[in-house]
């Protein structure tokens, strides 16, 4: 449109925004974060059949440098606090997402030790149903959340401290 | 079949030199099980121990038969790795008072086991050395494996099926 390629093929013009929320979905690095079944999909998922690392998903071993969870099984009342703690140790910007249907409402286990979906603790970004979900279905949700990133607005902003990161989906 | 029971060999030793505790002797599909009273447990799995070379305690759990009096039943599996064969020792708890003498200084793996039945039963163990909940967390109220606690934790409405 408006503006011609003055520069070649070698230049784009784009929002800083656009910039920044490219560069953290072609990054996430989840938490290595089992709870349950559903963490052995969660390593198949990353192993060398469906292959994290190709979206630049790379687990990482500490929640210091880690910009998403994946509640990856059954929560139950007395592993609750850790993984509100984990989470509390990542920093901003970080995601949520619940595999399975225990993450999601307690799935079968509808008992007192239970945490009936993870969401009544932490703030989930994208719900994986499945029990457990194949990898296939893992891997579509965090595409869904690679898609939610790129949407999200005042990203660079907020990175330097002008108001706050704004979700256009929440 | 019967007879199994009676002539089991540690069941012999037991009604010999225990007779007033021993309540009742059982056998079900080449199990064989036998009821003491509880205030004598810890002398009888002593003697199961030492002279019957009853010398592994598999496991000890409960069994709440809620309105039964009593109420709870105290279930002791032993294994004896020298002769391989298993024995179950049960006995009666009471309601009015849920209290066992613990049997950890006759085998020490009854610490956790004990533990564990004191969390989910609410039976207290009497010299028990470390009587604190193992599965549950600390500040947890009621014990969930008894009869009237509700499946659903008791801060929940009670499932009543798919409309409600």
């Amino acid at each position: 449109m408006g503006v011609d390629q003055p520069l070649g093929d070698n230049v784009i013009t784009s929002s800083l925004d656009t910039l920044v929320n490219w560069a953290r979905k072609s990054s996430i690095w989840p938490m290595t974060f089992g709870l349950a079944c559903c963490a052995i999909e969660m390593m198949a998922t990353g192993a060398a059949k469906h292959d994290l690392d190709r979206f630049g998903i790379i687990f990482r071993a500490s929640p210091r440098q880690s910009d998403c969870i994946i509640i990856a099984g059954t929560v139950t009342k007395k592993m609750l606090p850790v993984i509100k703690t984990v989470y509390e140790q990542m920093p901003e910007p970080k995601w949520v997402i619940a595999m399975g249907a225990c993450a999601c409402s307690g799935g079968v286990f509808d008992t007192y030790s239970v945490v009936q979906g993870i969401d009544e603790a932490l703030p989930v970004d994208v719900y994986v149903p499945g029990c457990p979900p194949r990898p296939e279905a893992l891997l579509y949700g965090i595409l869904k959340l690679q898609d939610k990133i790129m949407k999200e607005k005042n990203s660079f902003g907020s990175a330097i401290g002008l108001g706050e990161r704004l979700d256009p989906a929440a | 079949m019967a007879d199994m029971a009676e002539n089991h060999r540690a069941v012999v030793e037991l009604k010999e030199k225990y007779a007033s505790s021993v309540l009742d002797v059982r056998e079900f599909r080449g199990e064989v099980t036998v009821t003491v009273k509880k205030e004598d447990i810890v002398e009888i799995c002593r003697f199961l121990k030492e002279n019957a070379a009853y010398n592994l305690l598999t496991d000890v759990t409960a069994v709440d038969y809620l309105g039964q009096e009593p109420r709870f039943m105290m279930v002791y599996n032993l294994y004896s790795i020298p002769n391989k064969d298993r024995l179950r020792v049960k006995a009666p708890v009471a309601e009015a008072d849920v209290s066992v003498d613990s049997v950890c200084g006759v085998w020490s793996t009854a610490n956790w086991l004990e533990r564990e039945t004191y969390d989910l039963f609410g039976i207290r163990f009497n010299n028990h050395p470390d009587l604190r909940r193992i599965l549950m967390t600390d500040d947890w109220v009621g014990h969930p494996l008894r009869k009237d606690y509700p499946l659903q934790g008791p801060d929940r409405e009670p499932y009543k099926g798919r409309l409600s």
